[in-house]
């Protein structure tokens, strides 16, 4: 059915919550498209046919596909058109980088604003979850066991498109919970809990075992899950330790690394009262960074009270690694951006607590290896930023629990996996790696992406071997 | 969950738990920890292992009841079940190649030095331990630190029990006595060791420490319980818990072990009111 389209160049506005009302609350930030908003919004689609959005989606939605029946209100088609491509719909909606994928190649963005791929995705998703009540249909099994390691995205995504292709999937969390970085990195306000659990309640009704509270490396080798009838692993353990900058001071009492500091809050529930898991509640924070994590981290801090919040990044605003929306949010919260500044060291008061962070400001000088401008010590200009606490939010080193227990596994120099082409398979047989854990710290849909081109290739690898 | 399978008042503030926790038992090596949720809106803990029974499937942790989490996990009795029990964390203790060490442990220390000190009796390695407590009624263990021990030194502070004195006193005597150990094992209060690895590196005798900072997940991913070792940040969950002492910055882990103090006499507090409560 042919719709009249929308040729309003802007997109619509996604409702928030007032940015004065929400900096003290935990609830979600982005209150989704209403009903009409979303029909509205889907009819600014062209219905291009060489698809450029969906060749910058990391795991290929047909996006035009799931707006065109947006457009003529068929959500639930809209729906399975995104699920045949993503596991996790409503988390994606809510926290990909969609300037920098499927909407940087939006025809409307030449002359406007792109489609809101990622709000119609969220809506989408959002309304099925509302709506939906029929129980997914249960795979036939193909006989086939494959074990996945870490439940955040990347397993997660491998364990569904495994599961569907009727594996018997089991999945080995280190926590307490399934999740990952969805549980314990991701903050309440900007992709809600019960949003994840859902979609993890979602695998496991297509028959998906979760086993949490499974360190693999400590209490299992990847040699065993073999031994136990595995046929093929999937490594998706994510990033691991978090790193400093080795300057003074940062063994004080109020430096937190940002996966602390988000473990307490989002895991550990610090920020609901009568929490039982201790965080202090600062005054003036300085989070170190500008990604994801730091926007995070900063803004859970003016949720927990404090009256000054910074970034301080070395580079300038255009150089924030953060998504966009995430940047701009934390600027309508109140949070100050000290760009082009470093810090040098952590001042001390005498009870051993962060009183100061000692910084220098910096100009941008060449281009480095990164092709972004390189920071340069701008000199004679140090001076005291007054906080009382500092979140390092500068990146993590990967897990060395796995690597240390797998003979024949290969890492790199960064103590990265190392896998052979897209499809993650490692220096062992059997074996295959992906998300944080092969790239380094990077964005949630990359590692679904890994995880979704890793279970095509186990299914090829197990298929391949029991034919011949 | 994980079921308690034997609970035991050790004295009057440490407890003994046994856990069946299977595959945890078949893996534990002395030296590793767990971590350990009581109920489902509990704190994380890191326990050190004091014992497992690979056969029977059970892991055996000791704690003193000092804040509110451990106050909860003494709540449950045998029969009950931990919410979360995971593990084997850490690295376990290198026992290759030893021939002579002493033992040291202070207070609830002692739950984690005696499964070195078991192993490394059991390789044939001659065992001296050293065990402190502040008085009689807080001493642990005893018994089963004979049994795999070629010389034991009981200490209190008070003298109430065995000699009156310090483990330095005890270990400073053996070390003039002429007794040369391959490496001293100290295992206790963070000043202990620090004392313990004082005294040791004026005789030049290697020592390792078993360190317990803050921690939330153990596996290697909040950095929590980073610590500075030769002037390096090392992590306690997945490069330790044990590290060479003579190059521990123990002031700067005592430091960072105070960070949640208020909040802990505070949450001690809230747990001893419900429990009263639940006894009225």
């Amino acid at each position: 059915m042919a719709v009249q389209k929308n040729m309003d160049p802007h997109k619509c506005p996604m409702p928030v919550q007032d940015p004065m009302v929400r900096r003290r609350n935990f609830e979600e930030v982005a209150l989704g498209y209403t009903y009409e908003m979303a029909v509205n919004e889907a009819k600014r689609c062209l219905n291009c046919k060489n698809k450029p959005c969906r060749t910058a989606c990391p795991v290929q939605i047909d996006i035009p596909a799931f707006i065109e029946r947006v457009a003529n209100e068929d959500m639930e088609g809209a729906y399975q058109i995104i699920a045949q491509s993503s596991s996790l719909p409503a988390v994606c909606g809510r926290v990909c980088p969609q300037e920098r994928q499927c909407e940087s190649k939006c025809v409307r963005g030449i002359k406007g604003e792109s489609v809101g791929i990622g709000r119609l995705e969220r809506f989408v998703a959002d309304w099925h979850r509302e709506h939906c009540t029929e129980a997914p249909a249960l795979p036939t099994p193909n006989g086939h066991k494959v074990a996945i390691i870490g439940a955040g995205p990347s397993g997660l995504t491998a364990a569904g498109d495994l599961a569907k292709a009727g594996y018997k999937v089991t999945i080995y969390e280190a926590l307490h919970v399934a999740g990952g970085v969805l549980v314990y990195g991701i903050p309440e306000f900007r992709l809600p809990k019960i949003i994840v659990q859902k979609e993890i309640d979602n695998l496991k009704a297509i028959g998906v075992d979760i086993e949490t509270n499974m360190v693999i490396g400590k209490v299992l080798t990847v040699d065993e899950l073999f031994d136990m009838g595995f046929e093929a692993v999937y490594i998706g353990s994510g990033a691991g330790l978090p790193r400093f900058m080795n300057i003074p001071g940062e063994s004080l009492k109020g430096v937190y690394s940002a996966n602390e500091y988000l473990t307490r809050i989002n895991l550990m529930k610090a920020y609901q009262p009568g929490s039982k898991t201790p965080i202090k509640h600062s005054k003036k924070v300085a989070v170190v960074g500008g990604g994801n994590v730091a926007m995070d981290a900063a803004r859970s801090a003016m949720r927990m009270g404090a009256e000054e919040v910074y970034i301080v990044y070395r580079r300038g605003m255009e150089e924030l690694p953060a998504r966009k929306e995430e940047v701009e949010h934390a600027e309508e919260e109140g949070i100050i951006f000290k760009t082009l500044t470093n810090p040098v060291e952590v001042l001390s008061n005498e009870a051993g607590e962060v009183c100061g962070m000692k910084c220098v400001e910096m100009e941008l000088g060449e281009p480095d290896a990164s092709g972004r401008r390189r920071p340069v010590v701008k000199e004679g200009s140090e001076f005291v930023l007054d906080v009382d606490t500092m979140i390092m939010a500068i990146g993590t080193s990967p897990n060395p629990l796995i690597r240390s227990t797998t003979p024949g596994l290969e890492t790199n120099a960064k103590g990265c996996i190392v896998t052979d082409g897209e499809d993650g398979l490692t220096t062992r047989e059997g074996v295959y790696a992906g998300g944080d854990a092969v790239t380094g710290a990077a964005t949630v849909i990359l590692a679904m992406g890994a995880g979704k081109a890793a279970a095509k290739a186990i299914d090829e690898y197990i298929r391949k071997k029991a034919e011949g | 969950m994980y079921k308690i399978v034997r609970k035991q008042e050790l004295n009057p503030t440490v407890t003994l738990m046994e856990i069946e926790a299977p595959l945890i038992a078949k893996k534990a090596e002395p030296g590793q920890f767990i971590i350990f949720r009581t109920f489902s809106d509990s704190e994380r803990v890191p326990l050190t292992i004091a014992d497992y029974d690979r056969e029977k499937g059970t892991v055996t942790i000791i704690f003193q009841i000092v804040g509110g989490a451990t106050m909860e996990l003494n709540t449950l009795q045998e029969g009950d079940s931990i919410c979360d029990f995971v593990g084997p964390l850490g690295k376990p203790s290198e026992t290759d190649g030893l021939k002579k060490v002493a033992v040291v442990g202070g207070g609830v220390g002692c739950a984690i030095a005696y499964p070195i000190a078991k192993k490394l009796h059991s390789l044939g390695c001659e065992v001296h331990s050293i065990v402190g407590f502040r008085n009689k009624d807080l001493v642990i263990l005893e018994e089963e630190f004979k049994a795999v021990s070629d010389r034991l030194c009981m200490m209190t502070d008070d003298g109430s029990y065995g000699t009156k004195g310090l483990v330095t006193n005890a270990l400073e005597e053996l070390i003039q006595a002429g007794n040369e150990y391959d490496e001293v094992i100290a295992i206790g209060p963070v000043i202990m060791m620090k004392f313990v690895c004082l005294l040791t590196k004026k005789y030049n005798v290697k020592t390792i420490v078993s360190m317990n900072p803050i921690m939330i997940d153990g596996t290697g991913m909040c950095g929590g319980c980073r610590l500075t070792v030769g002037g390096e940040t090392k992590f306690a969950c997945v490069d330790g818990p044990d590290f060479d002492g003579h190059l521990v910055d123990f002031d700067e882990a005592m430091h960072r072990g105070t960070m949640y103090r208020d909040f802990e006499a505070h949450a001690r507090e809230a747990s001893c009111y419900l429990l009263k409560k639940e006894v009225q």
